[in-house]
């Protein structure tokens, strides 16, 4: 079990044994989130920038939460109170973070690759934390710890992810680590939305959403992207609800020990029925409770410097 | 090729343990004070071994927990990230003796973190350090209470404590380049 990377830029990369350290590491956090005293002291005197170019606030408090409780300092930059509404490239308003001598930047940004590209020209740490439609690499750990958690292994297991999969980033982050840690993963949505080009990533695609939830463990829900989408993908909301919707009527052809997952935000109505959302099968605040963990193990590794990891004894 | 001494065997471990539960049990007279924390993972096995010596003197339960100092560590930028083991202390350590257990006493800088980690749970009323082999070369103000050996080394040496793995025999190895 090791890790030895200075960044978390994707999952495409990441090799099952990394994640699992990951996974292994986030455990350790999550118990120190359960004591009277939530803090420890892995990052003092570090500097962490997040600069949250695209809005979020789930993310980005998560993200805060997990700085704080490591001890780090904190900027936080959103695209309305920074230079780059005044004309300032990404490229210099990150030289002049390092400028200040900051240690990590997580970054949100709507363009794919804004996360690797800072990667290139800094010598920061740098955390993605959502590039474009292309990777949210710590959601999926979340989901991935999540899922390990309740269900105590994901090898084998049924993932059926629902929904906007073509404008989720989220959903690309967790095809490729269910895939990974050898989960069977399957894509259900609107034909517009979910597209066989899925199927090269190892994943089954059907848009029969009935078939999707028979055998499926884990149902993964996703929001409809509206922002994302520069034209109409289907013909209405009301639509999309009756067909891929997961009221009770779907949910009692799934099988009786199936979870359901759902990164937020939930449009409660659209994409899941009310009373499931808040029923014992949802794992929806779970997955909030353990972004923190996963988070705080991924800040924790990726500073680990370039020596040994074996400690001498004493 | 590394030249490996035995310096203590299982029969010698388990006097050295012997002697500390009773040392132990002559320092503190308030036995129902007394817990136990194995730091990983050397110190978890000889903590648990210490817990039971002294339940058979004190004739109660000794409670006893672990703790993973990982995440206090001060030299955490200089290596790759450590691997973090289970931190599990079901009791209060507040007004408590807590006696700290660790299998080899080198810079001292474990114990600094285990002394800093052991806070966050609580206020003890003391710390004591048990440690099954002092090897010197230390590089903070740091000294243990109860010693199961002192072994003179150089830094390039190495000191292996085997204890409670199984299918392995109890001991104590110094490795020299």
């Amino acid at each position: 079990m090791s890790w030895h990377r200075p960044h978390l830029l994707d999952i495409e990369s990441l090799s099952a044994e990394e994640i699992l350290t990951v996974l292994d590491t986030a455990k350790a956090f999550k118990a120190v989130g359960e004591r009277a005293i939530k803090k420890v002291p892995a990052l003092r005197g570090r500097t962490v920038v997040n600069l949250f170019i695209e809005p979020s606030t789930r993310t980005r408090t998560s993200f805060e939460l997990s700085e704080q409780r490591l001890s780090a300092d904190i900027i936080n930059f959103t695209a309305e109170a920074s230079s780059l509404k005044k004309g300032e490239t990404l490229k210099d308003t990150a030289r002049n973070l390092e400028a200040l001598n900051v240690d990590f930047i997580v970054i949100r940004h709507s363009a794919a690759g804004a996360a690797h590209f800072l990667s290139r020209v800094l010598n920061t740490h740098v955390i993605n934390a959502g590039d474009g439609a292309h990777e949210h690499p710590t959601q999926a750990l979340l989901d991935a710890f999540t899922i390990r958690e309740r269900k105590g292994k994901i090898e084998g297991l049924n993932v059926t992810i629902l929904g906007d999969i073509l404008f989720s980033r989220v959903a690309r982050s967790n095809i490729w680590a269910l895939t990974k840690l050898g989960a069977k993963v399957t894509l259900c949505g609107p034909s517009t939305l979910v597209p066989r080009t899925f199927e090269q990533m190892g994943c089954r695609v059907t848009h029969d959403v009935d078939a999707a939830l028979r055998d499926a463990d884990i149902i993964h829900l996703l929001r409809i992207q509206h922002e994302r989408q520069r034209k109409t993908m289907f013909p209405s909301i009301g639509e999309y609800t009756t067909l891929f919707g997961l009221n009770k009527t779907r949910l009692a052809k799934a099988k009786p020990d199936a979870l359901i997952m759902h990164p937020g935000p939930v449009n409660r109505g659209v994409e899941i029925d009310n009373e499931i959302a808040d029923s014992a099968r949802s794992l929806i605040l779970e997955q909030v409770t353990n972004g923190i963990a996963v988070r705080m193990a991924v800040l924790f590794l990726v500073n680990g410097g370039k020596g040994p990891q074996e400690i001498a004894a004493g | 090729m590394p030249e490996a001494t035995v310096i203590l065997n299982a029969p010698a471990i388990e006097r050295a343990l012997t002697r500390i539960a009773h040392e132990i049990a002559e320092r503190n007279e308030a036995s129902a004070e007394v817990v136990l924390v194995g730091i990983q993972r050397g110190g978890v096995p000889l903590a648990e071994r210490l817990a039971s010596l002294l339940a058979g003197i004190w004739g109660h339960p000794v409670p006893c927990g672990q703790l993973d100092v990982a995440m206090h560590r001060d030299d955490l930028d200089q290596r790759a990230a450590p691997v973090i083991h289970p931190t599990t202390i079901p009791f209060d350590v507040s007004g408590k003796t807590v006696v700290l257990v660790d299998d080899v006493l080198f810079n001292g800088r474990t114990i600094r973190a285990a002394l800093d980690s052991l806070n966050d749970f609580g206020r003890p009323q003391r710390v004591q350090l048990a440690v099954l082999i002092d090897r010197g070369h230390r590089e903070l103000p740091v000294k243990a209470d109860f010693v199961g050996k002192n072994q003179p080394t150089s830094l390039a040496e190495k000191v292996h404590v085997r204890f409670g793995e199984p299918g392995r025999t109890d001991e104590v190895v110094l490795e020299r380049p």
